[in-house]
Order: structure tokens, then C-alpha cells, then sequence
């Protein structure tokens, strides 16, 4: 792709939900691809999120839920992400995630939100693409 | 057993059909693959004959039902005695909203309950703990204290129906609170028939509702496991769970393996908690998944019913075959639905749904065809509903005891199976246990390694499937989806505030202190739990203590 360094990318689960089969999947598929990947596991606050985020120097979040709590977490990480002047850091999500849902947290700062039976090639082109260039 | 003699004549058929029949027909056409495997990745052949199950002995591998080694079933007139027990996974918001669903689906013709907690509770959470933002009656219900259950049962006779619990790290607490409404309504404990699932080893290998370490852990699931054999005679204390193994990703041979595995160590425990293996194995039941390749699941549950039955008698010296019998319930299979092309959904759950009655299974909850979007609305749980009602009462497969017994196929299946779960179950045994091997990751890593596979297969178009890589086609968004009520977590706040400020401060504060102390020596926490949730403690003041007891666990990460 012509980057100077990898992509790094922070993979996470907010909330309390314990289906971890998608993130685990795409953390791998992500290294594959050449990303340096940080999953945080499971039970991650807003704030923990953000925290791992700047401490690993994201370029990339990822957030996953498939327990219906997409609405308070992922408004969430954008706001705590703004007040640390990330506003760089490109942040997509995935799982049981309504279409008219979807449309909101767009408008809220996530670039894209990638819903059941997305394949992995997808994400990976859209991250390759968007993801901010550093050197 | 077939003779030698018939056995050389079907040979020599088979091979002149080869040679003359087949041939002919593959070189003018041929098959759609080079090799065909099953969802697991399980080879299939492309014939099976008499010639795969020859080395069966129909008396010692097969037998009847009723009977060790309970391959075609745990009883001996299956459902030509009852249906299974349709139970229906529900549960969301607050505890009267739930209460409202639940009489609905009896009146609908369910015969049992089956209650969905939200997370926090699965967690061990207040629903006013930091940790819960968001999560207040989303998955499911939220129980806060025993002022929660009563509402939750209100005007459901506990004597009169069964209901399974699906909770695991705080079981105990919520077995308490059940008991001690029972004990409002006036119902003896040997009157109340049910399930919690109890299950904390598939928690920390793929479900992620854990709180202690497994060790500790293992103390509390032991703990309930030999109150309910004492007290609640008629209460299924655990329901070891193969569901979770295979939506995290494994092969179906996979999900009865490590199933197994997990029921052996809890075997295990509770006999070097000096327990006689007759006296607890008999109330153990499990829980599996039904895919749509009914074959292959068919054959799975037979399998899964023989091993188990062997390992009991063979490795445990279990004489009652009651404690060899494998009973189980059956959820058909999440993450086979695609949110694309929904109504597709209830043809899978159908052929699910059959699986699961040609397997032999004790309780059975179909999904709605639009989990993959959102949690079910009523429409779709009442068709879920039907259509096992469908398979039980139309199709046949009840009229008569493990239909496809003697097919050539699902018997050579059954076999595949079964050598599959002891080859795992031998490399289990060489990493020290079903423990050490949780702790090694090797669990995990295997659950990993196939839903790898599987996505790549997927992504590949190796396999297909309807609606994501084939046959899809541009839909207009989904509408009529359920939506959760948000402030849900603010009525829930509101009313623990309310609940702290005015219970008899005095009795409250012994009953945790006793159940500290209690919780510090090797005794049996169950009574201490009872008479903290009587005395209003909360889920999360109860879960706490252990928590500074035992502490929290913190798993590895690794993918």
C-alpha cells in the first residue's frame, strides 16, 4: 500500500457482551493482512477503549457488539476520542446492528458499520483505504 | 454384524457396480465437487452400503431405547409417550415485561419457561453498576433481588410448570432467589422441576459470562450441584453446554467432544468432593445446537448419547443407568441465520428443529428468524414456536423411536462421531484435564481454528450459503424490528435505591457477613445464599463477596 509503517488497529468489546467469535476472527484476519492488531478482550468501558487507543497509538478502532448496546458504546468512544484530539483515529464497528441505527452512528463519527455476513476481504479494503497515512 | 460370506458377495456387488455403473456415469458427467465434507468439514461419502457399518454390534453399540448404551434414546417410548418440552428462550426489560411473555407463550401451548437474563445479572452486576450502562434488560431480564423474581413469576404456580435458567457464574444466587419464591407461594422444594445451566467451563472457553477464577468457580457449581441432589431432588442442577462450543465456531464432532469434556471434570469435582457418582449424575443435562445438515446432527446426539453413557459406566463405574443417560436440551443453531433474506431463517430452523427431534432431544427452543437483526419480535417467536409444534404434531418423526437408526449413513456417521469425541477425549486426558487444557488454550484454540476455516471457506465460496454467497439479491431495509425500552435502566436504579434504603438494615447486614464467613471455609455456600437473598442482599452485594474472596478472572488473550 505504500505506508511507511503498519496499520495499527485496536480491536475491541465494549459492554458486557461475551460474543467474541467475530472479533477474534478479523484480529487475525487484520494480522494476515499485515496490521499490527491489539485486541483488548471482553468488558472494555468507553474509557478503557480510548485509553488502549492512545496508549498503543491506534490509527484504527474496531468495535464489535452483538448485544444490542451500540447506541450508548460506540457515541461514546467518539466523544471520549474527540476530547483527546484523536480525531484522526478511524473508528468501525460490526454486529447485530439495525440499519436505521447504522445511519446514526455515522452520523456520530464511525466511518462505516459492517453488519452480519460482511466478508473479511470487505473490512480489510475499507480499513486499507481509510485508515490515516503516516510516516 | 454381517458374516463373512456376505460380506465377500457385497463387496464383489459393490466393486461391479463401481466398475460398471459408476465409471460409466463419471466420465460422462462429473460430480459437483472432487470431495465432499460436511458444515464440520466431516468427508462425506458418496454411498454408504451395509459394507461401512459392518463391524456393528447391533446389541452392544445400538441396542434400544431406554437402555445403556442409550444410543437410540433415553426412553424407552421416547415421544410416543410426550413431545419434548418446547421451551422458548425469552426474557427482556424488566421483570413485569417478561412476566407478561411468559404467560403469553403458555398460553400459546408452551409447556415450559425458559428465562433469558440480561448481563449484568449474568455478570454479577447491580443493574446501577457502572459496568451495566447500556446493558438494563437488553438480553434479557434484569434481576436485581428477590423483589424481581416474585414479579417475574407472578401468578405462575411454581409447582405447575419447569423452567431453566440460563445463568452461570451467579447461579447459586439465582437458584436462591427462585427457591425462596417458592418458598412465598407455599411449593415444597421437591415440587419444583428446572434447570440452571451452571455451566462455568464453557463460560471461560468461548461465552465470556465468568467472574472468578475456574478453580473457584468449580467450588460454587459443586456447591449447588450437591444442595440440589440433597434438597431440590427433582432440579437438573447443571446443563453442560455444547450450544456455546459450536456458535463460537467448532465442527459438530467439536461441540459433543468438549462437551463431554467439560461434563467430565465437573464428574470429576464432585467426586473428590467425596460425592457418590449415583447419587448427583442422574440430575446432570446438557445442552446442544441443531445445524440445518440434519444427517450430521442426527448422528452427533446418537453419538454423544453412547459416549457418554460409556464414559459414566466405563470411567466414572456408575451402576444407576440413570447416571449414564446423556438427557439434553436443544437450541437451534444463532449463527447459522443470516440477517439477509431473513424469512429464509425458518426453513433452517425447521430442518433444526428436525434434527433435534430425530436426535432424541428432551426440551427444545427453535429461534426467530430475525435474531441475526435484533432480538425477536412476538410474530417471529410465535412461528419459532409453531414450527416446532409443526415437526412435533405433522411430520412423522415422533410416531416412531429414532427413525434413521439403520441408515447406512447416519449409523456409519454416528461411529465417525463417536471415535472423533475419544480421540479428543484422549488428548484432553494427555494434557493433565479438561482444566489444564482450558488453561493451555487448546480448547479455544481448536474453537478458533475452525471458525477460521469456516469463514475462509465461506469467503472462498467453497461452501455456499443462501444469501450471503449465492442466490442474494438487493432487499429494502427490515422494518417492524424490536426495540428495548432505554430507560429500563433508570426504573432499575431508581427501584435498587428504593429497595437499599428501606429493607431491615440489621438482617441484611448479617446475612452477608454470615455468608462471608461461610464463604471462607469449605462449607456449602447454598443455605448462606438463601437467607442473603430472603433477607433482600442484591445480586451484585452477593456476587461481591466473592469477589474479595476468591477474586476476579482475568483471561489471556490470544486469536
Amino acid at each position: 500500500m505504500g505506508r511507511a509503517r503498519k496499520i495499527r488497529i485496536v480491536l475491541a468489546k465494549p459492554g458486557l457482551d461475551g460474543h467474541d467469535r467475530g472479533a477474534k476472527l478479523l484480529a487475525r484476519i487484520f494480522m494476515e493482512a499485515g496490521m499490527e492488531v491489539i485486541y483488548t478482550g471482553l468488558r472494555q468501558t468507553p474509557e478503557m477503549i480510548v485509553e488502549t487507543a492512545l496508549q498503543e497509538d491506534a490509527d484504527v478502532v474496531g468495535l464489535s457488539s452483538l448485544s444490542g448496546v451500540h447506541n450508548y458504546f460506540f457515541p461514546r468512544v467518539m466523544e471520549l476520542l474527540r476530547e483527546k484530539s484523536m480525531n484522526d483515529v478511524l473508528v468501525v464497528g460490526g454486529g447485530i446492528i439495525p440499519d436505521e441505527d447504522a445511519a446514526e452512528l455515522k452520523k456520530s463519527g464511525i466511518a462505516e458499520i459492517f453488519g452480519p455476513g460482511t466478508s473479511t476481504e470487505e473490512i480489510v479494503k475499507f480499513i486499507q483505504v481509510h485508515a490515516r497515512q503516516r510516516s | 454384524m454381517l458374516d463373512k460370506d456376505e460380506l465377500k458377495k457385497m463387496k464383489a456387488a459393490k466393486d461391479k457396480w463401481g466398475k460398471e455403473i459408476l465409471q460409466k456415469s463419471l466420465v460422462r458427467e462429473k460430480e459437483r465437487k472432487e470431495v465432499f465434507t460436511s458444515i464440520s468439514g466431516t468427508p462425506i461419502e458418496r454411498l454408504y452400503t451395509p459394507l461401512e457399518t459392518a463391524s456393528l454390534d447391533y446389541n452392544e453399540e445400538i441396542g434400544y431405547p431406554g437402555q445403556y448404551p442409550f444410543t437410540r434414546g433415553v426412553q424407552p417410548t421416547m415421544y410416543r409417550g410426550r413431545f419434548w418440552t418446547m421451551r422458548q428462550y425469552a426474557g427482556f426489560g424488566s421483570a413485569k415485561e417478561s412476566n407478561e411473555r411468559y404467560r403469553y407463550l403458555l398460553n400459546q401451548g408452551q409447556t415450559g419457561l425458559s428465562v433469558a437474563f440480561d448481563l449484568p445479572t449474568q455478570a454479577g452486576y447491580d443493574s446501577d453498576h457502572p459496568l451495566s450502562m447500556g446493558e438494563v434488560g437488553k438480553v434479557g431480564v434484569a434481576i436485581d433481588y428477590i423483589g424481581d423474581m416474585r414479579v417475574l413469576f407472578k401468578g405462575i404456580p411454581l409447582d405447575k410448570v419447569t423452567t431453566s435458567m440460563t445463568i452461570n457464574a451467579p447461579a447459586t444466587v439465582l437458584l436462591a432467589m427462585y427457591l425462596a419464591v417458592a418458598d412465598e407461594q407455599g411449593v415444597s422444594y421437591d415440587k419444583l422441576g428446572g434447570t440452571v445451566q451452571n455451566d462455568i467451563l464453557k463460560e471461560i472457553t468461548v461465552r465470556g459470562q465468568y467472574i472468578y477464577p475456574p478453580k473457584q468457580s468449580m467450588k460454587l457449581t459443586v456447591d449447588l450441584i450437591e444442595y440440589c441432589f440433597k434438597n431440590v431432588l427433582r432440579w437438573n442442577s447443571i446443563s453442560i453446554s455444547g450450544y456455546h462450543i459450536r456458535e463460537a465456531g467448532s465442527t459438530a464432532a467439536q461441540e459433543a467432544a468438549f462437551t463431554i469434556a467439560d461434563g467430565i471434570a465437573y464428574v470429576q469435582a464432585c467426586i473428590d468432593r467425596g460425592l457418590d457418582v449415583d447419587t448427583f449424575a442422574p440430575r446432570l443435562s446438557f445442552f446442544f445446537n441443531a445445524f440445518t445438515n440434519v444427517l450430521e446432527e442426527t448422528a452427533k446426539f446418537r453419538a454423544a448419547r453412547r459416549c457418554w453413557a460409556k464414559v459414566m459406566k466405563e470411567r466414572f463405574g456408575a451402576k444407576d443407568p440413570r447416571s449414564m443417560m446423556l438427557r439434553f436440551h436443544v437450541q437451534t443453531g444463532g449463527v447459522t441465520l443470516t440477517a439477509q433474506q431473513p424469512l429464509n431463517n425458518v426453513v433452517r430452523v425447521a430442518l433444526q428443529a428436525y434434527a433435534a427431534a430425530l436426535g432424541g432431544c428432551q426440551s427444545l427452543h427453535t429461534n426467530s428468524y430475525d435474531e441475526a437483526l435484533c432480538l425477536p419480535t412476538e410474530q417471529a417467536v410465535t412461528v419459532a414456536l409453531r414450527t416446532q409444534q409443526i415437526v412435533a404434531e405433522e411430520s412423522g418423526a415422533t410416531d416412531t423411536i429414532d427413525p434413521l437408526a439403520g441408515s447406512y449413513m447416519v449409523e456409519a456417521m454416528t461411529d465417525k462421531i463417536e471415535a472423533q469425541i475419544e480421540e479428543y477425549l484422549q488428548k484432553i486426558d494427555a494434557l493433565g484435564g479438561t482444566l489444564a487444557a482450558i488453561e493451555q488454550a487448546f480448547i479455544q484454540k481448536e474453537i478458533q481454528q475452525s471458525a477460521y476455516r469456516f469463514q475462509k471457506e465461506i469467503e472462498s465460496r467453497e461452501r455456499v450459503y443462501v444469501g450471503i454467497n449465492k442466490y442474494t439479491m438487493k432487499e429494502p431495509p427490515p422494518a417492524n424490528l424490536l426495540k428495548v425500552d432505554m430507560k429500563v435502566g433508570e426504573t432499575e436504579a431508581r427501584k435498587l435505591r428504593e429497595i437499599r434504603a428501606q429493607r431491615d438494615q440489621a438482617r441484611w447486614k448479617k446475612a452477608l457477613e454470615h455468608l462471608r464467613k461461610v464463604s471462607l471455609t469449605n462449607e456449602n455456600v447454598m443455605p448462606a445464599v438463601i437467607e442473603a437473598v430472603k433477607a433482600d442482599a442484591t445480586i451484585g452485594e452477593i456476587c461481591n463477596v466473592w469477589r474479595e474472596i476468591y477474586g476476579e478472572y482475568k483471561p489471556k488473550q490470544f486469536f
